[in-house]
Order: structure tokens, then C-alpha cells, then sequence
């Protein structure tokens, strides 16, 4: 089971570490570095690192590397998703996750950290009973705590711990009962020089704000659930009654979870809301080049498509670029050689477009490869891939409750080759 | 107000202040101090000197100030043993309190203080709280049993705790389930032998229900101890799939890939017809890509996994060839992957957009990526013949940019799909020939040589090409060397007017001036064939290469089957079981697939039929009674037959093998300086004994060196026997021996005369025999022999003269005539020269005429004082034709299958049976089947003549 967790910023120093088990040296981190050496960029290090008696998997979130150690057989992706959890549930506490704020909550931390393995086997791992357990620091508790002499951790046991619903706790009161659903679309796609599409998915998910009183029992029904044949739940959902109803039944956690996650895949027709019309062009021996970019919807549903930014990293022979953009405010990097353009909306009529040249290396020769560009936008109001919710029911609670549902499309890995 | 400040605290004297801190009489002051003692512990600072201040701190009903206490007592009471005793007694009595979450936190830390002297007191407190009735209790100290374990195994076992621990598998609770099955698994890890988690169809049933209420990570211990289970027939397999496969959905993917790995294995017992097993393939699909969408890192482990599942059940993803694209921005190690996969998943519907998406990757940046990409368009031509002309021309356009390293990598693959389509795309060599200056990597280099080397004929100036790369000969990496030797020679074999000079210098660059034995040893082969046998030669040097596979690596079909096992674990991200690299001490079981069986109604017997039986896919093959023949197809058939047949590696040996006897022959009687009149022989010196297969040397350059050595198969040669005394032959002396080389038969002639006369006008006649032996040639001594001269004659003999049966069936009749005279000798051939080299019976065949040859045929023989193993009786054997078909082990013995043809088209079975490791006991058995059992006998003189010298 996992053994020790090193947290590692970007220049190379171990500013946490916690063992489980016995002590595990720290100059373990070596073969570590050797591996980040190797790998020109971060993200490119390994997850999984063999040295002589140890295995060091590892993350890389928020410019930290959580390394964890271990030194048996134990399945990665039990470590990588607990890497994952450790960090979900730092941001959870502290709105942030970073060296400084680490530092300076490093008794928490160390707490948290302690209740989340017991010999490195996972202990708590849900947010509700952690903060049972080790309240999260606010302002207002620090200032209390050093008045009373009161501590912030827990001395109940956490009432989710063992019940058959340990996302819940009992004893939820609350003045104003809501239940909100945001359903939220990422489309990935690859879109190749002639624009048609080479791939295109959807990611969805369904993320809950759900703050009621009691023990409710929700049901969720959708207008057209054959969407989903590919589905991960939260654990509250019942499968069973999905399987034959499909319909989702739970009792929900408390607070902000994610309910549902699922994918659309290339069989089903993805619509591509946006279009980029490119022309861009590196003459030989010359050195200039001509750049050329505009943005255009394409299928939205009548949406109105914002948020549109555009990056692209180009080659290294580019020097420079003058650039004029219709709409917005473009930046070029000469140093990383990164172009953004953050345009806004897109106005159908007037159609936002980035002009100009580039100033290239003299006497290099045309560039190998071609930038690709990243595209980013959000259409609020609409689920691309047609997903409606129907109704949502509560029973086993009196009162009514406020329920809300949003939709939003947006870009996830969308990115067109030129 | 934030705990950086403890991390600021470096001046001198801290420790100090620390201490006087700790002892202070406020409890909030304590508390800090006890935080930065923490914090200090934290970012690895030595605060191990306060130990006793910040035991005493333990007593406390402030749970934060006790539980900061325990954090520290957890990171150094390994120093401090002594001073730790202090704690036990907060501890034990800690383990009484009331509150359930401080009985849970006591037993908890107790068990990460690992010193021997607190384990001790440990065992009473965790016996009751293994009882406790909270479960979070439980659940605490089943974990704690684990911990103990780890510390002091042998006292678990006293305490009976193991016992406790199994008990806690039927608890009511999940939670104490889940952790009860994870501390076992672990306990089970380090005891691979002990049988702790001994599943039955009841423990199953237990876990299966808490699988559905438990945590996500207790789901992944169940899930990862319901896959070492083996359910007893298709019935069960299929109940536990059904209950498994809602887990699928599970939003934390190391679940999903747990129950793929149950799934993927109990799919195996499942018979392909049912309904639900095509149900099932269809549920895996969508799971496996979700995981693709996760963070790059879990994405990694799970293509590293669906790269088993694709060559195990490639029809579970074979529509999903679009989820592998590859994003600009994934990073190196998942884009690798992900390429890896494409060409496993491609085929001829798909190849298009295969093609054009390696085409826009072999543009990209990294230069990693990129020459993994160009090599994969290599890949698909070969596999998918079909789209071999456009892989090429794509090729072709990528060598146009001239990017240095692109044109490299596909030179590398347009060699290899010149081995799989032959005289199909030779149209490109001129381009490649243009790019010959830019190659700098050996590899590139080596293939380049190899194109010319192979198509010599077809390119005007290969002698000059290949001259260029003579220059810098010993700059060049040893894969240089060998192709560039190779090439030439193969150059002058096809051209040998004008190449003459520039094959003496190589030859001579490589056996006189280097240090490499593998080169010198292929060059003194080259060397020898070209001075003995230029026909030879050319036979072996361009011999016809067999055709590359489709894919070269695949994973080999056992180790697939194993890894299939470990789904999910470390061992599918390396592709190597887990004996192969965790560490020593811990013994690894070797899981398997479960061999797929019938329900108990599908059957008559299922409780007979043991789990490891053959499957009854062919019942005609397998016979009745449990003799040989039996026992061969449980060798050839007995593993389950799930996927492609095992891989027999006999086929590979006998090129290997060959090496060694051919060349012995090769040495042994090389007659000097007969060959072409333009080489001289290499100097005798040196030449090492041992030829294996060459170490280190390409894979190209195996496929000549193999495929020619292969078919120079030299037979055992006795020494010369005089067959005609002088004085019976007015002074001719004739002593002679048979041999069989590269298939053809000779007769090896030494005549002397021992008259005062010269001896002319040579000629030979045979009788007729029992296999027709005739010269092929007429007897040619071209000069008149003198007196006291002696000559050497080789006579090409052929099998197609008349046939009369003689007695013994081995007589052969000689007339020799001269100018003086007639004479006529008699002489026995061994039967060995007539062993074919296509003698090699195919194991079906095998097994059939085995059984057909009646009883009655069979002749047993005894061959004494042979104290040789079988690898080594095997390989002396095949060099003289006779083919081990099969080796089996019985109670120590090793029997030997095996087979020959006579040049008549006679077979010969044979089973040898040898018992290695018994000094004392040196003799073999050889039992012989053959239609015509007369030839047994001599069958037997050869096979004693054989292994004997």
C-alpha cells in the first residue's frame, strides 16, 4: 500500500513529506529528479518511476508534484486517484492549492493527510467526514479557537463513517432547502486542415449544489436518457434502478458533488459550434509570413457562442508577429513563442478575425511543423449533445424545495490543425 | 496567523525554546509548540531530542493536542525505543475510553509504533477491539492486524489473529469487510504459500454483497481478491460477472479497471455462443474509453492496460480507433502509448485515417514522437497489405523534407517492408540511395547497407556505394560491420567480376583487424563457403529470406495470459509478471487464466474432468488408453486452449543448433585450395570453437546468417577406412568415407599408388543396392597419378539408380577401374547419409502414424555409455537430419520424440530416452517405428555412430 507522499514544488524541493509505514528516505526523490530531468517539461515526467526497492507515482497538479511511494504490488490507479483526492481535498479545504498556502496550513495538512491512510490504506477520503473530523481553517474559527482554547478537530466520530450512506450526515438543517444541477458539456475535438472533423466527443457531467434538510430521496428523470450508455456515478446513485428505469434515485450528499459524469462518443453525432478559417503561410527564404485567423459559429442551436479565446503555439522560427485583430486584445510570447488572442463573442454578423504577418528567422528554412490552435469558448444555455432534464422529485422530506438546472456547452480539448 | 511561521524558525538554540515551550504549564502554549515541533518534523528537521517533553504531552483530553502527540510518537519512537514504553500505558488505556473514535486511534497508532517492546502490549488491546462493537473500531484493527504482521509475523500467528481476521471477512458491517479482505491480501502477499484467503462459493457470495456498500477503495480490495478466485464452471463465472459489472460505472477508475480485470478473466470460462458473453464484450468498450478522459496520468496506466486487453480481445475496441488520436498537448508518455495502440487496432477499414493521422504526426515537434510515428507507418504496411503502397509513397514524401531524423526512421521501415513484399517497391531505392550521406544513426546506416547489399544487381554503382561505408569500417558500430560484411559478399556473389578486390578487403578487415568475434566469425563462414563453394555460398548468402511476421512484438501468448491476470497492477504498466521484478524474498505466484469448462449439466462427468484437462474441441485426436500417445497431446494440447497455440521453439533451435554441427563439418574437412583458384584460405589460426548465435548482433543480420546456415546441414563423417588394400589391387590403395552436405551425397575418395607406375584412366561403377546409390559424376582424377601420390576425390553420389535388396541392407558393391586393371570392393554405408533434410514430420502427423505403425514393428535398442543431455543428443541428432519433434519430462527422465525420412521416402519414428543427472546410469533406450522395420537396425547403427562421436 502506499508508503510515503512527498509534495515537490518546480524547483526541485521536497517541502512535505509523511509516511504511513516506516520512513522512507527522502533521497528516494532522487531517482525522481533524475526522471524530471530527463523530461524537458513537467508534464512530461513519468506517473510511474521504478528504483531499486521502490515504485514513485506520481501527479502533477497546481505546479506540485505529489509523489507517493510505494514498495508492493499495488494497483497505480488505486494511488494516482487517491494523488487526485489528496489534492481535490486540499483545495477543498484551503480554496487553493499551492506551496505557500500549504505551508501555511501545514498542520492541517498533516492532519488530514493522517485521517485520509491508515497504513496506507485509504481511511476517509469523502470532504463531509473529513471536515468532521479536522474542521477546515476560516478566519473566524482561528480567532475563536485562540480565545476558547477550543481546537479544530472533531472529537464525534463522523456520523458518515459507517453508515450505508456515508456521503451524508445526519442532522442536516438548513433555513433555505435548494437542490441546483448544472449540466456542463465539454466537447474534445480534432478538426484537420480542410475542417472537417477527424474526432469529436463530449464530455458531460452533472455537478450538484444540493443544501437540504433530513434525508431526502431525489429522483432525476431526463427527456432523452438514451444518451448515456456510457455513465460513472457518484456512489449515492442506484444503479439498479438506472439499469431498469433510468431514472436517477439517490439520497444526495450534502453540498457540492459531482452527481454524474458521462460520455458521448464519435458513433452519435457531435455538432461542432465554431469554425476557424486559417490561412497561414511560411514562404522559404523569405522572411516574412503571412498569418491569417477568423472565428465563426457554425452549429449553435441559435446560441450565442463567448468566451472565445484562441492559442497557438507556433514554430520556433518565428521571431515576431504584427498582428491586428477585429475584435478583442492578441499577445504573442517571442521567448515561449505562444500566441493568444482572447476575442469575446462572436457576433455573426461582423465575424471576429486576427490579420497580419510574421517576422521569421532569416535564412532558416520553412518550419517542420505547423501550429495547431487551441480553441476555447462557452455557449451558456445549452447542452450540445441535446441532453434536457425532465423533473426532479423529492420524497421522504415535507417541505418544498427551490430546484434549479443550468446548462453550458463548452471547449475542452478542441483543437484545429492548420 | 498561519503555521508558515514554524517553518521560519532555523536560529540556534530552537530546540531549546521548543522544550521550555512544551513544558509550559498553558495548554494553549503547549499546543503551539507541539505544532512546531510538527511542522519542524515535517520538512525533515531532527526534533527527535524532545522526545520525553512531547510524551508527556500525551495525557490530555484535548484531542488535537493528543492526536498531534501520536504523530509524532509515530516518526520517532523507532529512535527511541526506551523512552516510548512511557506511552503504552496512555495507549492501553486510550484503547478503554468510551468514545469509539479514540478507542479506533489508539489501536491505530499503536500499531505504526514498530518496536518490538510496545508490539508486545499491543496484542491484548487488539484482540478486544477486534471485537469491539463499533465497527469503525473493527475496521481500525483489522487494518492493525496487518501492521503487527508486518512488524512480527510469527506473533500474529501465535496470537491466532489471522483466525479473528478471517472471521472478519463474514462481518455485518462492509466497511470491516472490505478492510479485513485488504489487510489479509497484504498479509498474503508476503506468504504466498499460506492459503489465508480461502475462497469458497460462500466467502464469494459475502463479498459480492459488501462489494455494493463499501467505499470505493474496499470495492478495489474485494474486486482485486474476487479475481484470484476460480469459479467452478460457466455458471458461477457468469453469476459473478453479472454482479461485477454495475462497478463499471463507477466513477473512480481504479475500480472500473479492477472489474475489468474480473471480467476479462471469468470471461474465459464463458462459452463464446452464449448470449451474455456478447453482452458482456459490449459492456467493456465504454468504461475503457472513459478512462481516457481522465488526467494524463491515470490515462497512462490504462492505455498501458488496454494495450493487453486489445491483444487478448481485440474485437472489444476495435470501433474505437478514434479515441486514440493523439492531442498536440497530451503528454510524450501518453502520446506513445496511444500510437502503440492505433497500429494494434488498425485494419484495412480503418487504415485511411490511420495513415493520414501518422502522416500530421510524423510533423509534430518531438522528435520521440515523431520516429515513433514514421516507424508506425512501417508497421502498417506490413500488417495491413493492402495499404503497403500508400505506406510507402507516405513515406516517400516524408523523406522529401529531409528532416534528418524522419528520413532515418524510414529507411529503417522501408527495409522491413521490402522483407515482407519482395521485388514489390524497388522503385524507391534511387530516392533512398540520394539520402545515403545524411545517415548517422547506425541503425539507418545498417539498413541502408542492407537495401544495397540485397538489390546489388539493380543499382549501378552498389560497389561504389558500399566502398564509402568500407572507409571508416572500424568507426562503425558492430550492426554496421556485420551488414556491411554481409552486403558485400552478397554484392560479389551477384557481380564477381569487378567486386573481387573489395570482398578480399572486407574479408580481410573483418577477420584480421577486429577485435569482434562476432564479426570475425561471420567473416571466416563467408571466407571458408566462398574458398570452398562458391555455389554453396551463393546457395546460403541469398538464400530466400522467410518473410517477416505482421507484428513483432506482440506480447508471447502465456505471458499475455498471465498479464491478463494482473490487470490493473504494476505488472501491466512494465508488461512483465511480477516475478520478473519484485523484489526477492517475496515469492510470486504465477496466476493463470481459467481454462474455460462446461456447466454440470453440459457434461456427463464434470467432477472427473480435472480443471487443467484438454477441452473437448477435438475428441477424435485424443485416445482412450493413457499411453505415449496420450501423454504427447497432453503436451501439445494440454494448456488451455485459449488464443493462439503456444509458440514451439524447436523450429528457431534448429537453426541455432545447425550452426554449431555444420560448422564443425565445415572445418573439419575442408579440403585446401580447391575452390575458386582466386581465394586463399584464412588462416587456420584462431578460430574460436564456440559459434552461437551471434550476441547483440540486428535482427536482419540474423535472418542471413540463419536462413544461409540452415539449409548447410552437415551429417556426421566417419574417418576415412581403407576399403581396398594395395596388395589386392596391384598397387591402388582406395580408402574412403560417405558424407552428407547441404542435401547432396558424396563419397570421399583417397587413392594412393603404390606401384612403381603411373596410374591414369580412372573410372568407378556401383552394383546395384537396396537405395539405388549411384555417382552422379564420372570419376575424374585429371592428372595421371604418379607413384606414391595420392589425391583426393569428392564424388557427388545420387539415390536414383537401380534398386536390388542386398544383404546386409547397407552393402555396396564398387568396381574401380584404371589402366592396369579392374578391381572390386565391397563396403557398408552408414545409414545416415540418406537421412533427408524435409525429415521433420509435423507433430499431428506424428502422433498419428505413431499409432498407425503397427506394434509388431516396434524395435527397441539400448545405446550404452552415452553420458549426454538431451539438448545436446538432440542438436548432434539434428545435424544429421534426425528432428526432435517433441521433449517431454517423465519422473526425471527426458523422452525424446523424434523423426527422419529415408532419401526412398521411408519414416522412421523414434522415441529416445534419456535419464540426465545419473552418472551411473549413461545408457539411452531407443524404441524405432517404421513401416519397413528392417531398416531399424541400421537406423539404430546410425543413431550410435552419430552420438557416440
Amino acid at each position: 500500500m502506499i508508503h510515503s507522499l512527498f509534495l515537490i514544488n518546480s524547483s526541485g524541493d521536497i517541502f512535505l513529506e509523511k509516511h504511513w509505514k516506516s520512513v522512507v528516505s527522502r533521497s528516494v526523490c532522487d531517482y525522481f529528479f533524475e526522471a524530471q530531468e530527463r523530461a524537458t517539461e513537467a508534464e512530461n515526467v513519468p506517473p510511474v518511476i521504478p528504483t531499486p526497492h521502490h515504485y514513485l507515482l506520481s501527479v502533477y497538479r497546481h505546479k506540485i508534484f505529489f509523489v507517493a511511494v510505494i514498495q508492493t504490488e499495488v494497483p497505480p490507479l488505486f494511488v494516482i486517484e487517491f494523488l487526485h483526492r489528496v489534492v481535490d481535498t486540499f483545495q477543498d479545504y484551503f480554496g487553493v492549492c499551492s506551496e505557500p498556502v500549504i505551508k501555511d496550513n501545514v498542520v492541517v495538512v498533516y492532519e488530514v493527510l493522517e485521517e485520509m491512510l491508515d497504513n496506507g490504506f485509504p481511511l476517509a477520503t469523502e470532504s463531509n467526514i473529513l471536515k468532521e473530523l479536522i474542521k477546515p481553517p476560516t478566519i473566524l474559527r482561528t480567532v475563536v479557537n485562540t480565545i476558547t482554547g477550543s481546537t479544530n478537530v472533531g472529537d464525534q466520530l463522523p456520523t458518515g463513517q459507517l453508515s450505508v450512506v456515508p456521503w451524508r450526515r445526519t442532522g442536516v438543517k438548513y433555513t433555505n432547502n435548494e437542490a441546483y444541477f448544472d449540466v456542463i458539456e465539454e466537447i474534445d475535438a480534432i478538426i484537420d486542415k480542410s475542417g472537417s472533423t477527424i474526432t469529436a466527443e463530449i464530455q458531460g457531467v452533472i455537478d450538484a449544489c444540493v443544501k437540504l434538510t433530513g434525508m431526502p430521496d431525489l429522483t432525476l428523470s431526463f427527456m432523452n436518457p438514451r444518451l448515456l450508455d456510457d455513465v460513472s456515478f457518484h456512489p449515492c446513485v442506484r444503479f439498479k434502478r438506472w439499469e431498469s428505469e433510468r431514472t436517477l434515485s439517490f439520497i444526495p450528499a450534502d453540498g457540492s458533488f459531482r452527481l454524474l459524469s458521462y460520455h458521448v462518443s464519435a458513433q452519435n453525432l457531435v455538432a461542432i459550434p465554431v469554425y476557424v478559417k486559417h490561412n497561414i503561410s511560411f514562404r522559404d527564404s523569405s522572411s516574412l509570413g503571412r498569418f491569417e485567423i477568423t472565428v465563426g459559429p457554425k452549429q449553435t442551436m441559435g446560441k450565442t457562442i463567448e468566451g472565445v479565446m484562441v492559442t497557438s503555439q507556433m514554430p520556433k522560427g518565428v521571431l515576431n508577429m504584427s498582428l491586428t485583430p477585429s475584435q478583442g486584445t492578441h499577445t504573442f510570447d517571442p521567448v515561449t513563442k505562444m500566441l493568444s488572442w482572447d476575442v469575446g463573442k462572436i457576433n455573426p454578423q461582423k465575424l471576429p478575425s486576427l490579420k497580419g504577418t510574421m517576422s521569421l528567422q532569416a535564412g532558416a528554412s520553412k518550419p517542420d511543423e505547423n501550429p495547431t490552435i487551441n480553441l476555447q469558448f462557452k455557449i451558456q444555455q445549452l447542452a450540445i449533445s441535446g441532453l434536457k432534464v425532465n423533473r426532479l422529485d423529492m420524497y421522504g422530506e415535507k417541505y418544498k424545495p427551490f430546484k434549479g438546472i443550468k446548462y453550458m456547452t463548452k471547449a475542452g480539448k478542441f483543437q484545429v490543425r492548420t | 496567523m498561519t503555521d508558515s511561521k514554524y517553518f521560519t524558525t532555523t536560529k540556534k538554540g530552537e530546540i531549546f525554546e521548543l522544550k521550555a515551550e512544551l513544558n509550559s504549564d498553558k495548554k494553549e502554549k503547549k499546543k503551539e509548540a507541539v505544532k512546531k515541533v510538527i511542522a519542524s518534523m515535517t520538512v525533515g528537521k531532527d526534533v527527535s531530542a524532545l522526545f520525553p517533553d512531547v510524551v508527556n504531552c500525551m495525557q490530555t483530553d484535548n484531542l488535537e493536542l493528543k492526536k498531534l502527540v501520536y504523530l509524532y510518537l509515530m516518526n520517532y519512537a523507532k529512535s527511541q525505543p526506551d523512552m516510548a514504553i512511557m506511552a503504552v500505558n496512555t495507549f492501553v488505556k486510550d484503547c478503554e475510553d468510551p468514545n469509539p473514535l479514540i478507542r479506533a486511534l489508539a489501536v491505530r497508532t499503536m500499531g505504526c509504533i514498530r518496536v518490538d517492546k510496545i508490539t508486545e502490549y499491543l496484542c491484548e488491546p487488539l484482540r478486544k477491539c477486534l471485537k469491539d462493537e463499533d465497527p469503525y473500531v473493527r475496521k481500525t484493527a483489522a487494518v492493525c492486524v496487518a501492521k503487527l504482521h508486518d512488524i512480527n509475523a510469527q506473533l500474529v500467528e501465535d496470537q491466532g489473529f489471522l483466525d479473528t481476521l478471517k472471521d472478519l471477512i463474514s462481518d455485518s458491517n462492509p466497511m470491516v469487510v472490505a478492510n479485513a479482505v485488504a489487510a489479509l491480501s497484504e498479509i498474503a502477499e508476503s506468504h504466498p504459500s499460506s492459503n489465508l484467503l480461502d475462497l469458497n462459493p460462500q466467502s464469494i457470495n459475502k463479498l459480492l454483497t459488501a462489494l455494493n456498500e463499501c467505499t470505493e477503495w474496499g470495492q478495489i480490495f474485494i474486486l482485486d481478491c474476487l479475481a484470484n478466485y476460480t469459479p467452478k464452471d460457466d455458471r458461477e463465472a457468469q453469476s459473478i460477472c453479472e454482479r461485477v459489472t454495475p462497478r463499471l460505472s463507477h466513477a473512480n477508475s481504479a475500480v472500473v479497471l479492477s472489474a475489468v480485470k474480473v471480467l476479462m478473466k471469468f470471461m474465459e470460462m464463458l462459452s463464446k455462443d452464449l448470449d451474455y458473453y456478447g453482452t458482456l464484450l459490449k459492456k467493456l468498450a465504454p468504461p475503457l474509453v472513459t478512462l481516457l478522459s481522465a488526467e494524463p496520468e491515470l490515462q497512462y496506466v490504462a492505455l498501458r492496460n488496454i494495450n493487453l486487453i486489445v491483444q487478448k480481445r481485440p474485437e472489444i475496441l476495435k470501433h474505437e480507433m478514434k479515441v486514440f488520436f493523439v492531442k498536440y498537448n497530451d503528454p510524450i508518455y501518453v502520446k506513445l502509448e496511444k500510437l502503440d495502440i492505433m497500429i494494434r487496432l488498425a485494419s484495412q477499414a480503418n487504415i485511411a485515417q490511420v495513415l493520414a493521422e501518422l502522416k500530421e504526426y510524423a510533423t509534430e515537434v518531438d522528435v520521440d514522437f515523431v520516429r515513433k510515428a514514421v516507424r508506425a507507418i512501417g508497421r502498417c504496411a506490413i500488417k495491413v497489405e493492402q495499404s503497403a503502397e500508400r505506406c510507402v509513397s507516405t513515406l516517400l514524401d516524408l523523406i522529401q523534407t529531409k528532416v534528418n531524423y524522419v528520413v532515418q526512421e524510414a529507411i529503417v521501415v522501408i527495409k522491413d517492408i521490402f522483407r515482407k513484399y519482395p521485388n514489390k517497391y524497388e522503385s524507391v531505392i534511387a530516392t533512398l540511395c540520394e539520402n545515403l550521406d545524411s545517415l548517422d544513426e547506425p541503425e539507418a546506416r545498417a539498413a541502408m547497407i542492407w537495401i544495397v547489399g540485397e538489390y546489388a544487381e539493380r543499382i549501378d554503382n552498389a560497389d561504389e556505394l558500399l566502398e564509402s561505408f568500407l572507409e571508416g569500417f572500424h568507426d562503425e558500430s558492430t550492426q554496421v560491420q556485420l551488414q556491411l560484411l554481409t552486403a558485400i559478399v552478397k554484392l560479389f556473389l551477384k557481380k564477381p567480376t569487378e567486386t573481387q578486390e573489395l570482398v578480399q578487403q572486407v574479408l580481410s578487415l573483418a577477420t584480421q583487424d577486429s577485435d569482434n568475434p562476432d564479426l570475425r566469425d561471420r567473416g571466416y563462414i563467408y571466407w571458408r563457403l566462398l574458398s570452398t563453394d562458391p555455389v554453396a555460398a551463393k546457395e546460403v548468402v541469398l538464400a530466400e529470406k522467410p518473410l517477416i511476421s505482421e507484428e513483432t512484438d506482440l506480447i508471447e501468448p502465456t505471458l499475455l495470459d498471465e498479464l491478463i491476470c494482473y490487470i490493473g497492477t504494476l505488472a501491466s504498466v512494465y508488461h512483465k509478471p511480477p516475478s520478473a521484478f519484485v523484489e526477492g524474498g517475496r515469492g510470486v505466484v504465477h496466476k493463470s487464466l481459467p481454462p474455460r469448462t462446461a456447466s454440470s449439466e453440459s457434461t456427463e462427468s464434470p467432477e472427473t474432468a480435472p480443471a487443467g484437462a484438454p477441452p473437448g474441441e477435438q475428441p477424435d485426436v485424443i485416445p482412450a488408453q493413457g499411453d505415449l500417445l496420450g501423454d504427447l497431446l497432453n503436451l501439445d494440447l494440454g494448456p488451455p486452449v485459449s488464443g493462439p497455440p503456444l509458440a514451439t521453439t524447436s523450429v528457431q533451435m534448429g537453426a541455432v543448433d545447425l550452426l554449431g554441427g555444420g560448422l564443425d563439418s565445415l572445418m573439419g574437412d575442408e579440403p585446401e585450395g580447391i575452390g575458386g583458384p582466386n581465394f586463399v584460405a584464412p588462416p587456420a589460426a584462431a578460430v574460436p570453437a564456440s559459434l552461437g548465435a551471434p550476441i547483440g548482433s540486428g535482427l536482419s543480420d540474423l535472418f542471413d546468417l540463419t536462413s544461409g546456415v540452415g539449409t548447410l546441414s552437415g551429417s556426421y563423417v566417419a574417418p576415412k577406412a581403407v576399403w581396398l588394400p594395395a596388395m589386392k589391387a596391384k598397387g591402388l590403395e582406395i580408402s574412403g568415407t560417405f558424407t552428407r552436405q547441404v542435401g547432396s551425397i558424396s563419397m570421399d575418395l583417397q587413392l594412393t599408388n603404390k606401384a612403381l607406375q603411373v596410374m591414369t584412366d580412372f573410372a568407378i561403377q556401383f552394383n546395384r543396392n537396396s537405395f539405388g546409390l549411384a555417382p552422379a559424376a564420372p570419376l575424374q582424377v585429371h592428372a595421371p597419378l604418379s607413384p606414391n601420390q595420392t589425391v583426393e576425390i569428392s564424388l557427388p553420389l545420387n539415390t536414383v539408380g537401380s534398386v536390388m535388396k542386398m544383404e546386409p541392407l547397407n552393402n555396396l558393391q564398387v568396381a574401380v577401374k584404371n589402366n592396369i586393371d579392374v578391381f572390386y570392393f565391397s563396403t557398408l554405408y552408414p545409414l545416415h547419409i540418406l537421412f533427408v533434410e524435409d525429415g521433420k514430420m509435423d507433430r499431428q502427423m506424428f502422433l498419428a502414424t505413431w499409432k498407425d505403425i503397427p506394434n509388431e514393428n516396434e524395435a527397441q535398442f539400448q545405446i550404452r555409455d552415452c553420458p549426454l543431455n538431451a539438448e545436446a543428443v538432440s542438436s548432434k541428432l539434428q545435424s544429421s537430419n534426425i528432428f526432435t519433434i517433441a521433449k517431454r519430462n517423465v519422473e526425471g527422465q527426458d523422452m525424446l520424440y523424434q523423426s527422419l525420412k529415408l532419401t526412398n521416402g521411408i519414416w522412421v519414428l523414434a522415441e529416445l530416452r534419456i535419464q540426465p543427472g545419473n552418472p551411473s546410469f549413461t545408457d539411452l533406450e531407443l524404441s524405432l517405428k517404421c513401416r519397413a522395420p528392417e531398416v531399424s537396425q541400421h537406423v539404430y547403427q546410425a543413431y550410435e555412430t552419430i552420438l557416440k562421436n
